[in-house]
């Protein structure tokens, strides 16, 4: 299941405990994150997924759940 | 062990940077484009583990082939030199398009190229130092090198610009401007051009490529810790 892909990648990543990440966490504002680990991010997902993230939908991507909807799209 | 990449490793300063930090306990990811033998020459004399990678710094997938070796062999990477650098002087009315563009490409290009491949690996690692080798002409000009210094002042630019960004991740990044070192590269200078410029230097003087490797040295050292978007001049005082 995506969420919980996603969820491993954002623990590991940020360094969080599993139960603080929910489809409605703001990666930013809950999750801590800055835009240096955004973009690392986003790079993980890519790697983990195979796809690619426009540069122009990162600016989008605000929630866990806005990272799950686009990569089930 | 701390692990270094040098590119433009063979000669000059890239050389005694290369030196200087085996001699400091760096294993090397060492870089040349086309003098192998000089840098094997050089590899043997050193204590430390090194491995010499082919490659131009110009070409974005030869210079992650560089990164991705140091990656492969040691598993990490705390210093990026990028030293790599060409010099091919005519004065502008002259200066064909060719000449503007390969200077461009190894010098500016290279730099990006480099640092934006090795960027990741020390943003995850939050650690991380980045030393650019520029040059005071990047700084004051000089007539006959528009190509090289344009070059030179635009890593002092994209020093700053990542300096700026990657700070968040303990990473430095710090450009060194050398005046005039005594190397192949100066060779090509007329002794009647020679002599001018020792009479503007105050230390009265050449510099040696050891003048600059030791300002690495110190720059990639704990020391340094705090310093970061800085350029460095390292030129007998030439400038003031």
């Amino acid at each position: 299941m995506t969420f919980e892909k996603v969820k491993a990648l954002l623990v590991e990543e940020l360094d969080l405990d599993a139960d603080e990440v929910t489809l409605e966490s703001n990666i930013r504002e809950d999750l801590g994150a800055d835009s240096l680990d955004m973009v690392d991010l986003i790079m993980s997902i890519e790697d983990a997924f195979g796809i690619k993230v426009e540069e122009k939908d990162t600016v989008n991507i605000k929630t866990v759940g806005d990272i799950v909807n686009y990569i089930d799209k | 062990m701390k692990v270094a990449i040098v590119t433009g490793a063979s000669r000059g300063i890239g050389s005694a940077i290369a030196k200087a930090l085996s001699e400091n306990g760096y294993n090397l990811v060492l870089n040349y484009r086309a003098s192998r033998e000089e840098l094997e020459a050089l590899a043997a004399t050193l204590s430390t583990e090194v491995v010499l990678v082919q490659g131009d710094v110009g070409s974005f997938e030869e210079s992650e082939a560089i990164i991705n070796a140091a990656k492969t062999h040691f598993g990490r990477i705390d210093l990026l030199v990028n030293n790599a650098g060409i010099a091919r002087d005519n004065l502008i009315m002259r200066m064909s398009e060719d000449d503007f563009d390969a200077v461009s490409t190894t010098n500016l290009k290279g730099t990006f190229n480099c640092t934006k491949h090795v960027s990741r690996t020390m943003v995850k690692q939050r650690f991380g130092r980045i030393i650019n080798i520029s040059s005071v002409v990047g700084i004051f000009g000089n007539a006959g090198q528009s190509n090289y210094a344009a070059s030179k002042a635009g890593i002092i630019g994209f020093t700053k610009a990542v300096a700026k960004e990657l700070a968040p991740r303990n990473i430095t990044v710090n450009a060194i401007a050398p005046g005039f070192i005594e190397t192949q590269m100066t060779d090509a200078i007329s002794e009647e051009a020679k002599s001018a410029s020792v009479g503007r230097i105050p230390l009265a003087r050449f510099g040696k490529p050891e003048d600059i490797a030791k300002a690495v040295v110190f720059l990639a050292s704990e020391d340094a810790n705090y310093i970061t978007g800085q350029v460095i001049q390292i030129d007998g005082g030439m400038t003031l």
